[in-house]
């Protein structure tokens, strides 16, 4: 059986009090559960925003040459 | 300049297009550390090296499977739902003793790639099936399948050296390419739709609506191991090409097909449909009703709740409820947008489409274009034997 892994991370206890009401009737179970998800989502869009181009222009060429022998590109 | 333009392309899942593909003509192959695959294996090996299963570069390891299992992530929390699995035979594996690399070999297409063994281990089934399938009945094609592979299982990296050959080549593309066309399209948003089957109006329907809000449609019919009384691959492209000439506006619509199996895992496997869409450049995804589900295992909407667990999946699922023809609305709706009676609906049978193209009869037009059917009823048998 894989260990779960976890830590443990401070916030105030007021933003904390504000969580927990803010979760009541969710279907988050857990303050821990609302924060991983909320870190979660935060860390994606951030990771969307910092990506960078896949393609060397020579290989996009190669691409581009195979897709019009396809028929996808005119 | 277009939109598409402005914007980069949408990120792969995991931040990164894996790409495991160290092609060369002369392949010298060590005889006694070969292991034949089947056709399943053989698509996922293609399907990892060209990145449609980014970030995966291997088949699983145990820590990654047990994380799979138990919070639908990998080890690194990347969303992840469906184990990608290599089994073997425990006599084999004492060919293997003190080989740290193999080769896995398809006869039939000619793939050839090497593995980096990281890891063997052996995995109660049992435990596999509850955890993915959500039972552990093997009237569950996916557990009867899970059933069916060796007890044993190696973990590790793969490098394909030679690509099999391709039913469909015309029709493949890997998610560098589409990249790189939706980019040339200047597509900023484009929609990925999931199908098995041939279009009928419910479809067309769907995936209009989608088209609507975003600037291109990826038709992705998935092809590979079928069961007896399914639609033949290519009955389903022919009656694709009909419905996106007659049908679609020039350039809006893009048709290639993804080679893997289905699972049936219903709403994980909807979450891995996702994410192969996602790496193939799409922003979002349709879902319908008992998305990749079988017989009754899965509720009619579990594929659409299960997305919610996931806020950093990073494609935007666009849930579909059931739809069917109205005759009070006059046109093809769905049960959010229409108030009428169970008795004004119509609702698109396949089984009844089926039966009717099965006996050589167009069906009615409210049910299915005319020229997708005539490009259905071209075939001998449209059907797999």
């Amino acid at each position: 059986m894989v260990e779960k892994k976890f830590t443990t991370i401070s916030i105030p206890t007021a933003l904390a009090e504000k969580i927990k009401k803010r979760i009541e009737g969710t279907g988050f179970h857990s303050l821990s559960a609302y924060v991983t998800y909320v870190l979660r989502e935060v860390l994606a869009s951030m990771e969307e925003e910092e990506a960078d181009e896949a393609f060397t222009k020579e290989e996009e060429e190669k691409i581009k040459e195979r897709l019009r022998a396809l028929g996808y590109l005119d | 300049m277009t939109r598409g333009m402005l914007k980069k392309m949408s990120l792969p899942h995991g931040g990164k297009l894996v790409d495991r593909c160290r092609l060369t003509d002369s392949v010298e192959i060590n005889r006694s550390n070969v292991l034949y695959v089947d056709r399943d294996r053989a698509e996922d090996i293609e399907n990892i090296a060209h990145g449609v299963f980014s970030p995966l570069e291997g088949f699983l390891c145990y820590n990654d499977l047990e994380n799979v299992m138990e919070n639908m992530r990998l080890e690194d929390d990347t969303p992840w739902t469906i184990p990608i699995l290599l089994d073997v035979d425990r006599e084999k594996l004492l060919d293997f003793k003190g080989s740290d690399r193999i080769f896995l070999v398809n006869k039939e297409n000619g793939l050839v790639a090497e593995m980096e063994i990281e890891e063997i281990y052996q995995v109660e089934k049992k435990k596999v099936a509850q955890k993915i399938y959500g039972t552990i009945d093997t009237s569950h094609p996916g557990v009867a399948n899970l059933y069916g592979m060796n007890d044993m299982f190696i973990g590790g990296k793969i490098t394909l050296l030679k690509e099999g050959r391709k039913e469909f080549e015309k029709y493949t593309l890997w998610p560098r390419e589409t990249r790189v066309l939706f980019k040339e399209k200047g597509w900023r948003d484009i929609v990925a739709f999931q199908t098995r089957n041939p279009p009928h109006i419910g479809h067309e329907y769907v995936q209009k609506t989608a088209l609507t809000f975003v600037d291109g449609l990826f038709i992705n019919p998935l092809v590979g191991r079928k069961k007896k009384g399914d639609f033949k691959d290519e009955v389903i492209l022919s009656a694709y090409n009909a419905l996106i000439k007659n049908y679609y506006p020039r350039d809006r619509a893009v048709l290639a097909v993804i080679c893997t199996s289905m699972k049936y895992a219903g709403p994980r496997e909807a979450i891995h449909h996702a994410i192969m869409r996602k790496n193939f450049g799409c922003t979002h995804f349709i879902v319908g009703r008992d998305h990749a589900g079988v017989g009754n295992f899965y509720g009619p909407y579990d594929a659409h709740e299960i997305f919610s667990n996931f806020p950093d999946l990073g494609i935007i699922p666009l849930f579909f409820r059931s739809f069917f023809y109205c005759k009070k609305c006059g046109g093809v709706v769905n049960e959010k947008i229409c108030s009428h009676s169970e008795e004004d609906r119509i609702n698109f049978s396949g089984t009844k489409i089926r039966a009717m193209l099965r006996e050589g009869k167009i069906p009615p037009e409210d049910m299915m274009r005319k020229e997708v059917a005539q490009a259905i009823l071209s075939f001998d048998n449209p059907f797999v034997e």
